[in-house]
């Protein structure tokens, strides 16, 4: 009989494997699920992981992987202080639009004046948005006690909803022939998160992602809030005793990952997709849950799952566009991904053993 | 504006049927939390729910064949949950959180032929001369099968946790795993039963919604409804009645906020499509302070290692 034994400590080799464990069985069985699609698997996963990176357009492709890389990797390093404390934001989809709208709406009320100080003033409002609406979950986790991940979810539809109503009201562009969606702001110079060496797909988001995974390196490994973020997750009791202030660290993860959002709003809004619109937000903050896991919570592995995601997100685009690949098989696939990653992660924390068990 | 369009008999019995995928997801959900596990992935089960009863009932022509495909196709995703969460001892937040995911994918992905599609009808009852009385005819006696379904079966969870051995186990397990392994117990095979149950639930509330209440397929059709009846389950403090209570609440503020915007109230479209999630939120506020009521395993891994 197989069972399982609890390991004195996890496995550091498992916490290491199993991220890459999961994307192969992820390449299998997306394979089996290209296949059962009419598409032929190998050519489908191919075309998904090689040809943006080595393919014929691979010139084309690579700035991609930052533009949509930024993004994720921006909100996840948020997310993840907060996953490893037990703090679960799964509204930053909510906060990313947010901090778009608070940003462009800066950006939009100078229009058309121009001055270097602009840009500068709409990133701290982007900011600002994203904490704002993190704030609200905080604050109502610490002072009554609520259900942090139902209140953050729900503001995600609120915010989509308030999106809908600037788009076709406030920011709407007046010269806009009546269309929804505001001024694009990649025509406005100030406003314009344009990239920083042409070509490459480097802009400000991404200087910002970086930033913030040195940022969210040293505090893990070395600043004491850091410690009172892992401490509270691994061990609450001992977090207590330590001095932790359980209400402050919900006030801090939330805080730190709707600010992170909100910037990844900002600058998608200002840069890639250029104007507010009521479809401009794309789903990051949803995915940006699977890289902060695929990523084991740690920085480093964060940028590498973030870019991994974003390549899914390109390679699907061609795989639609070349093979006819359904946008949504690319969505399962990612799910699929995080399922098997948790599951394998059995292997982090178990060991299987064959015989008979004593206890049960 | 114009509120006397609104028909207080026609509100009242429309928000018994905006209630019902709500009552049926947060019920099935309800004997999952009491069986001590948190299963976030409702919005998923419910969705794949959704498309499951839509494609069935537009291929065979049978609305209820329809529905009994969506409560197969919810319990079938919500055993990938079980999978998870009870043999491979994953964390139940982040499995609920994939399994919404996944569900989400999976569903647009099975629904791209059957966008813009017509699915067949599911009649109502047939009370008689039962409907034709005033005023309580059209609010009580002319709905179709599935919304009588729903308070039925919130009576028989009610029933079966208070009075039954079943339920009793069941409670037992969801209150301390630990003492109801030592009395001999199969925690994790209870639990997998219950969140089958709970996905069952939830895919038929998913597919009332694809099948009766709009009824059409698009992606991500549900809209938080899933994670409006989790809180639910908070609301009424895991007790069966209760939910129903919470369901007709959010039902009407749901069809309320539809009949002012019909009504062409003052108030812009977005912010009274917003009013449910707020009030929701507002509602878990008040209720937060007692959480007494939660079952005592609730969210726990299991494992009989100790």
């Amino acid at each position: 009989m197989i069972w399982l034994e609890k390991r004195p400590q996890p496995s550091r080799f498992f916490a290491y494997i199993t991220p890459l464990l999961a994307v192969l069985a992820t390449f299998l069985f997306g394979g089996l699920l290209f296949a059962a699609l009419g598409k032929d698997p190998v050519q489908s996963i191919i075309t998904i992981f090689w040809e943006p990176l080595f393919g014929e357009f691979a010139f084309y492709y690579r700035p991609q992987l930052l533009i949509k890389g930024a993004p994720l990797v921006l909100i996840a390093i948020g997310l993840s202080l907060g996953f490893k404390a037990g703090i679960w934001n799964i509204g930053a989809e909510g906060q990313y639009i947010m901090g778009a709208l608070f940003g462009a709406g800066v950006g939009l009320a100078f229009y058309p004046a121009e001055s270097v100080l602009i840009f500068p003033a709409m990133v701290m409002a982007g900011a600002l948005g994203g904490w704002l609406w993190a704030m609200i979950p905080a604050f109502l986790k610490v002072r009554f006690g609520t259900n942090e991940i139902l209140v953050s979810l729900m503001l995600v539809y609120v915010a989509e909803q308030f999106l809908a109503s600037m788009s076709l009201g406030l920011l709407k562009n007046p010269e806009g022939f009546g269309f929804p969606g505001s001024r694009n702001l990649q025509q406005y110079d100030s406003a314009h998160n344009a990239e920083i060496i042409a070509g490459t797909g480097m802009h400000w988001g991404v200087v910002a992602a970086l930033i913030a995974v040195i940022f969210a390196y040293v505090l893990l490994a070395r600043h004491r809030l850091g410690f009172a973020v892992r401490v509270t997750g691994e061990a609450p009791r001992a977090a207590r005793f330590a001095g932790v202030n359980p209400g402050r660290l919900v006030l801090f993860c939330l805080g730190t990952s709707g600010m992170l959002a909100g910037l990844a709003g900002l600058f998608e809004v200002a840069g890639p997709a250029g104007q507010v619109s009521i479809d401009f937000n794309v789903g990051y903050g949803f995915t940006a849950i699977i890289v902060a896991f695929l990523g084991r919570l740690h920085p480093i592995g964060i940028v590498l799952a973030g870019l991994l995601m974003a390549l899914t997100y390109i390679g699907g685009d061609i795989a639609q566009s070349q093979l006819g690949l359904p946008a949504a098989a690319i969505q399962v696939f990612q799910g699929m991904l995080l399922f098997f990653l948790l599951a394998l992660d059995l292997f982090t924390n178990y060991r299987l053993r064959l015989g008979r068990a004593e206890t049960a | 504006m114009d509120l006397s369009v609104i028909n207080p008999i026609l509100l009242i019995a429309a928000l018994m049927s905006a209630a019902t995928p709500i009552l049926l997801a947060a019920t099935g959900e309800l004997v999952v939390e009491r069986a001590g596990v948190l299963n976030l992935g409702v919005e998923g089960m419910m969705i794949l729910g959704a498309i499951c009863g839509f494609a069935i009932a537009v291929e065979t022509g049978s609305p209820l064949t329809g529905f009994v495909a969506a409560a197969i196709g919810g319990a079938m995703l919500s055993l990938l949950f079980a999978l998870l969460t009870q043999v491979a001892l994953a964390n139940q937040v982040a499995s609920g959180l994939a399994l919404t995911l996944f569900g989400l994918g999976l569903s647009a992905l099975l629904g791209q032929r059957y966008v813009g599609v017509k699915p067949p009808r599911m009649g109502d009852m047939n009370f008689g001369p039962l409907a034709d009385i005033p005023v309580l005819g059209p609010i009580l006696f002319s709905h179709d099968p599935i919304l009588y379904l729903g308070i039925a079966l919130v009576a028989a969870v009610w029933a079966t946790l208070k009075y039954t051995r079943v339920g009793l186990i069941l409670r037992a397990v969801g209150e301390n795993h630990d003492a109801a392994h030592a009395l001999g117990y199969k925690v994790v095979r209870i639990r997998t039963l219950a969140i089958m149950f709970g996905g069952a639930c939830a895919g038929m509330g998913g597919a009332y919604i694809s099948l009766i209440r709009v009824p059409q397929w698009t992606e991500g059709m549900t809209a938080g409804v899933g994670w409006i009846a989790l809180a639910l389950v908070v609301f009424a403090s895991w007790k069966p009645w209760r939910v129903l209570l919470g369901a007709y609440l959010f039902g009407g503020i749901t069809q309320l906020q539809l009949n002012l915007q019909g009504a062409g109230v003052a108030i812009p479209v977005e912010y009274l499509a917003m009013s449910p999630y707020i009030i929701t939120i507002v509602v878990l506020v008040i209720l937060s302070a007692d959480k007494s009521a939660a079952p005592g395993s609730l969210g726990r891994t299991f494992h009989a290692s100790h």
